[in-house]
């Protein structure tokens, strides 16, 4: 008995400190923005890194997407004799919902990952201490561009995601099926309305943030881990661990934002 | 034994009968020497969670002599490195670097003191992704605004000095261990500091490149007059180089002095770790047993 109560308290002790941790390691890289010198190519870098190098697959699962939605949408709508409206329901699908939580979804995977392995990977090999012993603040010059390319890249990505999906779905719904491309496309023009895709923007840079946030905190504090485990292991644990808290934090606030601002 | 010698180590009371005798206070040698301290540490004490590594070292560089930290594995030499970096902050005690105390410093007053220090670390700590000139580069792109050529020239010096011309273009991937530590060693003096420190220089090297390195060492010292710190667990690198020596054991300073006086020591400790003697460790039987069977007293 006395043994659960202790586990309960140490968990949610853990918890506090992890909040904490991920808080100031936000905050901390925030104010190192402020700071000169203010260099433009690590972001660019990044931007190529999370962006440029994730276009194809967005544009692979864009197109797909887009298809099985207007698929899936044209079976509902034909049988209540709207499919006329076939062109608004793929577009809001697409820009409130589908667009960012899957461009999230694959950015986590492709570039998410590997940002957590590569800074954990550093901490591992001593190049965050080496960085800290050079007086050069990690934080500015690790974390910051990460955090500010996944802020660009992200956003830009559920774009082309959504422009393509919008593609993707005329090809079924006008090309496949015969529905008036002047209806699929006047439809979404009707329909669709500024705050439809403000909430898009809204969670697509609300993912980015997440994204590179929990995978450069995991792998920066990987030689905290509770678990004490280091090396190959530590790099390997800690950056499933990023996926998983990456992926429960994009679906989490997905649907946060969208009881906010629906 | 010379007057010099000093048994600093431990604080007084917390050392083995054996040391405790000879105890003196720390600043003799410097009174005797006329020159400033460039680190002093006292009775630091550190812990790793509720494990204590460091037990109240007490620890002096003076500018421009070689110390050589010396010690086992878990001796806590590599904590006493990191408190040295101010990478990690101390249970207790203090540490005084360049003449600043470490423990009230603000951020940007530790980076304007790291700018006057080089730090070599043990596998190198180069980035994977650029060339090794443009680590070795990266502090002057940081810190300075010197033109691109100045720096490939300011690089390409440095790269020489530790006999690696010619592989400035190379990635850290392709190189060798012992070129990793010297790309390393090339990177921490890129500032041309007044403080060195080199984390074990010939661990995993060959005797050959392991005796090259310890050449460079000295050869640092006499250029540019630096102050060296080394920590190692090489005996003979140690005294090849070391203008004193401290030996850690346990989180202790079993013994700090010159060359001499640390293979003179008649400490029993220092002499097994000198003549590679293991841990003579003597358990009762039911101790022992206690120990097998995970019993607690």
């Amino acid at each position: 008995m006395f043994r659960a109560i202790e586990r309960l308290g140490d968990r949610a002790l853990y918890f506090i400190e992890l909040w904490g941790q991920m808080g100031m390691f936000l905050l901390t890289t925030l104010a190192s923005l402020l700071r000169p010198p203010y260099h433009l190519h690590p972001i660019l870098k990044q931007i190529h890194f999370i962006g440029a190098r994730s276009t194809l697959v967005i544009l692979v699962a864009g197109v797909f997407t887009g298809m099985v939605v207007a698929l899936q949408f044209y079976d509902t709508l034909v049988r209540f004799g709207s499919v006329a409206m076939l062109g608004s329901a793929v577009a809001l699908a697409l820009i409130r919902e589908l667009g960012p939580v899957l461009s999230a979804l694959v950015v986590i995977g492709r570039a998410g990952s590997a940002i957590c392995a590569e800074i954990g990977i550093m901490r591992n090999d001593e190049q965050i201490d080496a960085l800290e012993c050079m007086a050069i603040d990690p934080y500015k010059y690790l974390i910051a561009p990460r955090i500010l390319g996944g802020l660009i890249a992200v956003p830009a990505l559920t774009m082309i995601f959504i422009v393509v999906g919008i593609f993707g779905g005329w090809f079924v719904g006008v090309v496949l099926f015969g529905v008036s491309e002047a209806a699929y496309f006047h439809g979404m023009y009707d329909t669709v309305v500024w705050h439809d895709v403000w909430m898009g923007v809204v969670k697509s840079f609300v993912f980015g943030l997440i994204i590179v946030w929990v995978a450069t905190v995991r792998g920066f504090f990987l030689h905290l881990d509770r678990s004490g485990v280091f090396g190959a292991e530590g790099v390997s644990r800690t950056t499933t661990n990023a996926v998983v808290f990456s992926t429960i934090g994009v679906l989490v606030s997905d649907y946060l934002i969208s009881a906010v601002m629906l | 034994m010379s007057s010099r010698f000093i048994l600093s180590g431990t604080c007084p009371g917390r050392l083995d009968s054996n040391v405790n005798q000879r105890t003196q206070p720390l600043e003799t040698p410097d009174v005797a020497s006329g020159r400033e301290p460039v680190i002093e540490v006292r009775d630091l004490v550190s812990h790793y969670g509720e494990r204590r590594i460091l037990d109240g070292v007490y620890l002096q560089v003076r500018r421009g002599e070689i110390l050589v930290i010396m010690g086992g594995s878990g001796s806590g030499k590599s904590t006493l490195l990191r408190h040295l970096l101010g990478l990690k902050r101390p249970s207790a005690g203090s540490i005084r670097l360049l003449g600043t105390e470490l423990e009230a410093i603000s951020k940007p007053q530790l980076y304007a003191l790291r700018r006057r220090m080089g730090v070599a670390f043990q596998g190198g700590a180069l980035f994977s992704s650029m060339s090794l000139w443009e680590n070795v580069a990266l502090p002057l792109r940081q810190h300075t605004r010197l033109d691109e050529k100045t720096i490939r020239i300011m690089t390409r010096m440095k790269l020489e000095m530790v006999n690696l011309g010619g592989f400035e273009d190379l990635r850290p991937a392709e190189l060798s261990g012992g070129m990793l530590k010297r790309a390393g060693l090339a990177r921490s003096l890129i500032m041309d500091p007044e403080l060195l420190f080199f984390d074990e220089p010939s661990a995993g090297l060959d005797p050959v490149v392991s005796a090259e390195l310890d050449a460079l060492i000295l050869r640092l010292r006499e250029a540019l007059s630096m102050t060296i710190v080394v920590v190692t667990h090489e005996l003979e690198s140690a005294f090849g180089i070391a203008d004193r020596i401290l030996v850690l054991d346990q989180g202790r300073v079993l013994v700090t002095g010159t060359v001499e006086e640390v293979r003179n020591t008649d400490n029993a400790r220092v002499q097994d770790l000198l003549n590679r003697r293991p841990r003579n460790e003597s358990l009762d039987a039911d101790a022992y047993l206690r120990r097998l069977t995970g019993m607690r007293d």
